[in-house]
């Protein structure tokens, strides 16, 4: 089992067996421990994945292997242009975006994008956008709106890049206008977290009529690591942080942060990328087809509404402070 | 969300963050280090007589220093956090929350109401950055949001000073929705062509910055406020390099383009009313 993550040491263990056993001369009685062993394996690991814990997932959600933006561009879409910059400043080549056709019709996807090896994950600033990527994903999106194709957001970051450029660009800024401006567009918008949701840069191409997760992804308003520096003294306390700060899947739905998960392969994303691409397909589908008959008045009273009634407080009937 | 400069001021949440006002009558300024008289300090609306660095004020006192007297009707002091996430750290959640109404007196991170700026009526909504370091959880959201959908409702301007480190942790992904939700209600305050003044104080970072603060129709800042996404402590460990003098304060900002002037705080109340006259077509006053 390659790119093996620690908690799965003990699937490791027999997988190795099972490779040994596979090595020595065929007979009955290896094909049956072999048999054996990988009906072992396969209950072992449904356990494991049964009871994944949030830093378990946030590992399985950076795992270095999990198909990105650009595997499901083309896992996903017939066709797909890709277009650049945001007329500007520049092209950030950690967010990309472009035209697309799912099952025969258009539709314009902006996703992050995190790189695969070491040259491309520095060409992509390992998927940290700059304000041109955020100011990129918003020209794509209301072209999207101009002619009347819905949008399909890919959200896979660890965050808006912290760097000098970014601030003198207006980093903030450019987050803030694609908050407002989604707010408006009269098109359908489908956001899908595939692997990190890391804050506000997540957020700045997320406010989706339909918000969904994959299911080892997170969605966080800080990275484990940086709640834990802040809270804890210690970033080494990222899984006590990851665990406190409700970041899973399952969590943003009971939360109602999203509308749904999108099943993974047992074993993470990484094991199958064309499974993992046929839950997203089915997905998509669905919501396109919910999305794509209401009007464009009814699809931003939606979207306001849905993000109008996220919070959790309670009115008290004592007025406290007051200036 | 960039909260880093709660680890500056961890464990001193009981304490103003730069000066000791009341301590006794004279203080020494935190920028130019220079002893100076209290009372002079309090004259000149908390700006340093020496410097003119303006002072870290409270909600309490940046309204009595903008709204007429007797005229702000504060709004939504009821509203309460339910602990969503039932969160612990080295501390409960609930027991910050509560520490920071007694130390602040105030409800939240921020207050919100209608008042008069001059003689022109707008709704005006001010960030206590004593409470939880002025961060932004659902309760906050929510304020904002009413005191937008008031403005839309009696038709009037909208006026918000920001002094945040951004998104409340404590609260999760809530809190990062606040982002979306105030920018969606700003979005509807445009429709109906109802202006909207952002002013920035020290310090405005993280979610608050890459939300609503940033969508002022007109961005005003106080001299020398940090005012960032990212921390300057996060950027600096980013990159590794030292970050350059003034970087993210708000000469820098007026420098590249993101605001559109900076106030002294003696001038701030006069420039708001001018700002809300010029959009509610009234003629300027003289003097």
């Amino acid at each position: 089992m390659p790119d093996a993550l620690d908690f799965e040491e003990p699937l490791l263990e027999l997988e190795n067996r099972i490779a040994a056993l596979q090595a020595e001369d065929d007979s009955p009685r290896v094909r049956e421990e072999i048999a054996k062993l990988e009906e072992r394996l396969h209950r072992q690991r449904q356990k494991t994945y049964a009871s994944l814990t949030a830093w378990q997932r946030t590992q399985l959600a950076r795992h270095p292997k999990r198909p990105h933006t650009r595997d499901f561009l083309r896992l996903l879409f017939e066709d797909f242009v890709e277009l650049h910059g945001d007329r500007l400043y520049g092209d950030d080549a950690a967010i990309v975006g472009g035209l697309a056709r799912f099952e025969g019709q258009g539709i314009v996807v902006i996703g992050h994008q995190k790189g695969r090896d070491t040259r491309e994950k520095i060409a992509r600033n390992f998927g940290m956008p700059h304000p041109e990527g955020y100011r990129k994903a918003l020209r794509l999106m209301q072209l999207a709106e101009k002619f009347g194709k819905p949008i399909l957001a890919l959200i896979d970051t660890p965050g808006a890049y912290p760097g000098i450029g970014a601030e003198e660009r207006g980093q903030a800024e450019a987050i803030a206008r694609n908050l407002r401006a989604m707010a408006a567009l009269r098109t359908p918008i489908v956001a899908i977290v595939t692997g990190e949701g890391g804050s506000g840069g997540a957020l700045a191409i997320g406010m989706g009529n339909r918000v969904l997760m994959l299911e080892y992804a997170i969605y966080s308003v800080i990275s484990p690591e940086g709640c834990a520096a802040i809270l804890w003294g210690d970033a080494a306390k990222a899984p006590e942080a990851a665990a406190a700060m409700r970041i899973t899947a399952p969590d943003l739905l009971r939360l109602g942060v999203i509308d749904a998960i999108v099943p993974e392969p047992l074993g993470g994303a990484h094991r199958d990328w064309d499974a993992s691409a046929a839950a997203v397909r089915a997905a998509l589908r669905d919501q396109l087809a919910d999305l794509t008959p209401k009007s464009s008045e009814a699809l931003v009273a939606e979207r306001y509404e849905k993000f109008r009634r996220l919070g959790a407080f309670e009115e008290t009937a004592v007025e406290r402070g007051g200036a | 969300m960039a909260a880093w400069f709660r680890r500056k001021t961890d464990g001193s949440e009981g304490k103003p963050s730069r000066v000791h006002i009341a301590e006794g009558l004279w203080i020494k300024c935190d920028s130019c280090k220079e002893i100076v008289y209290r009372a002079e300090v309090e004259r000149a609306g908390r700006v340093c007589p020496k410097c003119l660095y303006p002072f870290r004020v409270s909600a309490r006192e940046r309204v009595a220093l903008l709204a007429d007297p007797g005229t702000f009707e504060e709004r939504d002091t009821n509203l309460e956090t339910t602990d969503p996430l039932g969160f612990r750290d080295t501390k409960k959640y609930r027991d910050r929350v509560r520490a920071a109404v007694e130390k602040t007196k105030t409800d939240e991170a921020v207050v919100t109401g209608v008042a008069r700026i001059g003689g022109v009526p707008a709704v005006l909504c001010v960030f206590e950055f004593g409470f939880l370091g002025g961060s932004m959880g659902s309760v906050v959201g929510e304020k904002l949001t009413r005191a937008i959908e008031l403005a839309i409702d009696k038709h009037l301007p909208v006026v918000i000073v920001s002094a945040s480190g951004g998104a409340r942790m404590q609260e999760g992904i809530l809190s990062l929705m606040q982002m979306a939700k105030t920018a969606a209600a700003l979005e509807r305050l445009g429709e109906r062509r109802l202006p909207y003044v952002s002013v920035l104080t020290d310090p405005t970072t993280g979610g608050v910055t890459a939300s609503f603060a940033m969508l002022g129709d007109i961005i005003l800042a106080e001299p020398r406020a940090l005012i960032g996404f990212a921390g300057p402590r996060v950027i600096a460990e980013t990159i590794r390099q030292p970050l350059p003098e003034g970087f993210q304060r708000s000469e820098f900002l007026l420098e590249h383009g993101q605001i559109d002037f900076i106030v002294d705080r003696r001038e701030l109340k006069e420039t708001l009313r001018r700002i809300l006259a010029f959009f509610a077509g009234e003629p300027p006053r003289s003097g």
